[in-house]
């Protein structure tokens, strides 16, 4: 690992100030991809702003603003903390269910909740720096386009970039259209939704999201939701526990009477960023929650994908996936 | 060449490592004369886990803290060096580090506790599993310079004086493990699961994410979830299984093997 400098901070204007005043610094949270990424020599900052004192580890009912009633989950709160907080696993069981089907025990008790949708792509072209990587040396070239591209996304990729996002708990959080607060060196606070956070790749995959340098997470909201009784996520990978996605589907449904008053349907492993499958909710608005019509919303958000000679086998998965995160929601049989 | 010329004597280290070891035995074996061919033998019997059976006792050997008199002197011209100060198995520790320097290494290296292994490196083993504050983390994956005020405790510290902890006594009666290399990793990472059973934690595989039991007992297919950070590859994974049932449980099972000889 490169020599850095580490500095512990306990205020948020001192952690937005000296990251603003030095464009290669990193916030240190749980450190869990960071630490990694620097060890191979991917990320090389000379400053770590160590933020995991900082007073952002609330878990609380929102008592005013536009999502009164609603969740805010704080950014340093653990991964572990959040998943089994008590108002998570009443009103957000599928943020909970997301949440631990990522990483291990070890790491959810480690990992932050901005840190984690801060996280870094796992394309092992990304990682390792004898390949090239427009990510990681923007212009050099994309290696996995030409290479082994099984892992990769289906959706809004371009020439520069095929990478996908590994969160699983970012998965969820776009499905509730959650929304993330940050700060900015001069103390003013932004508000993404939570799906214009992250970026597509187009021409400048070195960018993950939209945040600007220096910038901090302070919180994410939870709008209140009524898709807690029918929420599922379903995870599909190489082995059955600890390892990243090939599919996975975060789906809720809100019933009125025998008919779906709305659905919620995000994807991982397909894209860049979490993948929002507006066609699929919207041709669910108003149907009964059938198989048929489940297979008719997953064809008609698949028609738009573009798979790569690796990947081909991610199209028909996504389908079933869809179909089998609907059914299991529907039937609110948990993972029996 | 003269075979017997290589033999004869002990180096200091070698003598030292046996000290450490066996103390009580070293006189005499000194006095019957040792050499160096089976101080060697003996050395690879007890990279196979057989010395801890045969010669020391195996619970002699895991409940054993390293030797009190290493000081560590390793802090003069560190760049960027951090002051930190933090507890390990009860113990209050200051020391400057580089910070590039992980916990498992400043562990292993600095503080001369090797129970805590490094495998991978990079998080995705859960060998160098230690419990922080009554969790378990990776340790390969922290900065020592950010554990400030934090408690640790590692497989070193997590028997009772002399006496093992249940998890421990149970991997030696279910044979939990094969090399013995991920095991710390592994007992350490099943103490803090049982903590989380008993605060009624959720896992990706509950059933229902939103009944929480006040006290959870876990199924088989919980545990290896559950267990699913810490990678064995001798495969070990249906014994690790029955010595956490069996703790969990509270109850002794019936040991179906003993040590040959």
């Amino acid at each position: 690992m490169r020599p850095f400098k580490y500095t512990r901070i306990d205020t948020i204007p001192s952690a937005v100030k000296l990251a603003g005043a030095n464009i290669n610094a990193k916030f240190l949270a749980g450190g869990t991809n960071i630490l990694d990424l620097m060890k191979e020599d991917v990320a090389q900052p000379d400053e770590l702003i160590d933020i995991s004192a900082l007073k952002l580890t609330q878990i609380r009912v929102l008592t005013d603003g536009v999502n009164k009633g609603g969740v805010s989950i704080g950014a340093l709160a653990k991964n572990a903390e959040t998943a089994n907080h008590e108002l998570i696993r009443m009103q957000y069981p599928l943020l909970t269910q997301a949440i631990l089907a990522g990483a291990s025990a070890q790491i959810r008790n480690m990992a932050t909740n901005g840190g984690n949708i801060m996280q870094r792509t796992r394309c092992p072209y990304f990682y390792e720096v004898a390949m090239p990587c427009n990510k990681r040396v923007p212009g050099s070239g994309c290696g996995a386009m030409e290479g082994i591209n099984r892992m990769h996304a289906i959706f809004g990729w371009s020439e520069k970039c095929i990478a996908v996002h590994p969160s699983d708990m970012a998965v969820a959080l776009a499905a509730y259209d959650a929304i993330v607060l940050v700060q900015n060196r001069e103390g003013q606070q932004r508000r993404f939704s939570f799906t214009d956070f992250h970026r597509l790749p187009g021409e400048m995959p070195e960018k993950d999201n939209n945040l600007v340098a220096g910038e901090l997470i302070t919180a994410i909201e939870l709008p209140r939701n009524n898709y807690a009784d029918h929420t599922y996520y379903l995870k599909v990978r190489d082995r059955s526990s600890y390892a990243f996605a090939l599919v996975s589907v975060a789906a809720g449904l809100e019933l009125n009477g025998n008919k779906i008053a709305s659905a919620r349907i995000a994807m991982g492993g397909v894209a860049h960023k979490p993948w929002r499958a507006l066609r699929a909710e919207q041709l669910l608005a108003g149907k009964e929650p059938t198989e048929a019509n489940f297979k008719a919303a997953a064809e008609l958000e698949m028609e738009a994908a573009k798979p790569l000679a690796g990947n081909k086998f991610k199209v028909e998965l996504g389908k079933r996936s869809i179909v089998r995160a609907l059914n299991v929601a529907m039937n609110n049989d948990g993972n029996k | 060449m003269n075979e017997e010329a290589e033999n004869h004597e002990l180096t200091a280290d070698e003598k030292k490592l046996f000290e450490d070891l066996m103390p009580e035995d070293l006189n005499e074996i000194m006095d019957t004369g040792f050499n160096r061919r089976h101080f060697l033998k003996l050395m690879t019997i007890a990279g196979t886990g057989m010395l801890a059976a045969h010669l020391l006792g195996t619970e002699q050997l895991l409940a054993r803290p390293l030797s009190p008199a290493y000081v560590d002197n390793l802090s003069a011209g560190i760049e960027n060096a951090v002051k930190v100060s933090f507890k390990v198995n009860g113990i209050k520790k200051s020391i400057e580090v580089d910070p590039r320097m992980t916990l498992l290494d400043t562990l292993r290296e600095r503080m001369q506790l090797t129970g805590s292994k490094k495998g991978c490196d990079h998080g995705q083993c859960g060998t160098c599993t230690v419990i922080a504050d009554g969790r378990r983390i990776l340790s390969c994956l922290t900065l020592a310079a950010s554990c400030e005020g934090r408690s640790i405790t590692t497989i070193e510290g997590i028997a009772n004086d002399h006496d093992l902890h249940p998890m421990q006594a149970s991997f030696i009666k279910h044979d939990g493990f094969q090399c013995g290399y991920c095991t710390s990793g592994q007992i350490c990472s099943a103490v803090a699961l049982l903590t989380e059973a008993k605060n009624g934690d959720a896992s990706y595989v509950s059933a229902d994410i939103r009944k929480r039991p006040a006290a959870l007992q876990l199924s088989e297919h919980e545990i290896r979830e559950r267990m699913s950070g810490n990678i064995c590859r001798c495969g070990a994974y249906p014994n690790i299984v029955a010595a956490i049932l069996e703790v969990q449980s509270g109850k002794a099972v019936e040991q179906t093997w003993n040590f040959a000889g």
